[in-house]
């Protein structure tokens, strides 16, 4: 497994690990059943925050990529297609609430966004 | 179970008052205790060391409400202060062999590995010692009697950053045990607040603020605006803020981030310095 964590990137170190983890995780890099480090540990090799790296995991076992056995550790769960499907909606969803925060602040209304979108769109088919 | 626990504590001297603080370190975390010099950091280690007596309010440290009536847990707290004293004409190998006298649990075998690893002269008299390996050998001492909970008062302070680094690796490996914990007091926290659980914030002998490290640091945004788009920030997001007569510069909370103006993440530094000349700009003001 690999994890870069990048002080100055702005991104939150939480969200480096939960990124990261699951990443590996769906690219398939990390089988299911593969056990992962303990939280302990990753975050003493890490140099980071025991808290943060627990919050990291707990999110991932929340959305159901990894799961825990008491006493044993944490390990990655079988794939669910729907649970990706999901997970790239929502991050569609995100991205596009940037979008309008930028649009919003340079003055650009829902229609110019559209026209901007349709046109992205049937470039790149 | 916390390692040290204090509630409410008042102690005050001539010139200085220590007011109401209620602090938590749970056991296996890392506390970075942060204020500028005078903020009441080292009356508070004294006072969590039981080498000054509280006024009022309560501490418990490692689950004892007594340390100064109780020598035999103060073996398994281990101290590194901003400058280390030890005997000045002795070697390393030599204060070893002192230090067994004074800890039962002194344990040689690891003395003698912390020398190896940090590559301390063993044949140097401790007062010929560079800065840094004085501070490594304070750090050996302070880890060779198996301590589960370490206080570095200012310990790193002018130190070079591959000293700096190596202490950080000491402090990461002391806490892979579950139930070792430790406070790190600075009023410059840099390098070494990226391994800190939680972090507090002292001014003038009072709490300003202890949140989890990382959340603090998600939450808090600084950003550049004109002085109008600052009156629009709500008050509650406001954490500190400092007006030129050509804008603002400030610390928000993300939620109270204006739209389409540009937030870029904050060093801890930045939010302890922002917030006490928030406070003193308040204070100027009534």
């Amino acid at each position: 497994m690999q994890i870069l964590i990048d002080n100055y990137s702005g991104v939150s170190i939480y969200e480096q690990i939960h990124a990261q983890i699951r990443d590996q995780i769906v690219s398939g890099e990390l089988q299911a059943d593969q056990p992962l480090p303990s939280i302990r540990s990753l975050a003493k090799d890490l140099r980071i925050s025991v808290i943060t790296t627990k919050r990291a995991y707990e999110e991932l076992e929340k959305e159901g990529f990894i799961y825990t056995m008491a006493g044993k550790g944490s390990y990655v769960s079988a794939r669910n297609k729907e649970l990706l499907k999901e997970n790239h909606l929502r991050s569609i969803e995100e991205h596009m609430e940037e979008i309008r925060k930028l649009a919003v602040s340079c003055g650009l209304d829902k229609e110019d966004v559209l026209e901007m979108w349709h046109t992205i769109w049937e470039d790149s088919e | 179970m916390n390692a040290i626990d204090i509630r409410n504590v008042f102690k005050s001297y001539p010139e200085f008052t220590m007011q109401d603080v209620t602090l938590q370190l749970p056991e296996g975390m890392i506390l970075g205790l942060i204020g500028e010099n005078g903020s009441g950091k080292t009356t508070l280690i004294k006072l969590i060391m039981g080498m000054c007596k509280k006024d009022a309010g309560a501490i418990e440290v490692l689950g004892c409400s007594d340390l100064a009536g109780n020598p035999a847990m103060k073996e398994e707290i281990g101290v590194v202060p901003d400058e280390v004293f030890l005997p000045p004409f002795m070697k390393a190998e030599e204060i070893g062999v002192l230090a067994a006298k004074f800890y039962r649990s002194w344990d040689a075998a690891r003395y003698r590995e912390l020398l190896d690893m940090l590559r301390i002269p063993l044949k140097t008299p401790f007062k010929d010692l560079s800065k840094g390996n004085k501070m490594r050998c304070g750090f050996a001492c302070a880890l060779s009697h198996r301590p589960k909970l370490l206080i570095l008062d200012e310990a790193t302070a002018g130190l070079d950053p591959i000293v700096r680094d190596e202490i950080l690796d000491l402090l990461t490996d002391f806490t892979r045990q579950e139930d070792h914990s430790i406070l790190i007091s600075s009023h410059i926290v840099s390098d070494l607040e990226r391994v800190c659980d939680y972090v507090t914030f002292l001014h003038e002998g009072s709490v300003l603020l202890t949140q989890e490290k990382d959340l603090l640091k998600e939450e808090c945004r600084k950003i550049v605006c004109s002085v109008r788009e600052l009156s629009a920030i709500p008050q509650e997001a406001l954490v500190g803020k400092r007006e030129t007569p050509y804008g603002a510069e400030c610390i928000v909370r993300k939620w109270g981030v204006p739209e389409g103006v540009n937030a870029s993440p904050v060093s801890l530094e930045e939010i302890y310095v922002m917030m006490v000349k928030g406070e003193a700009h308040e204070r100027a003001a009534i």
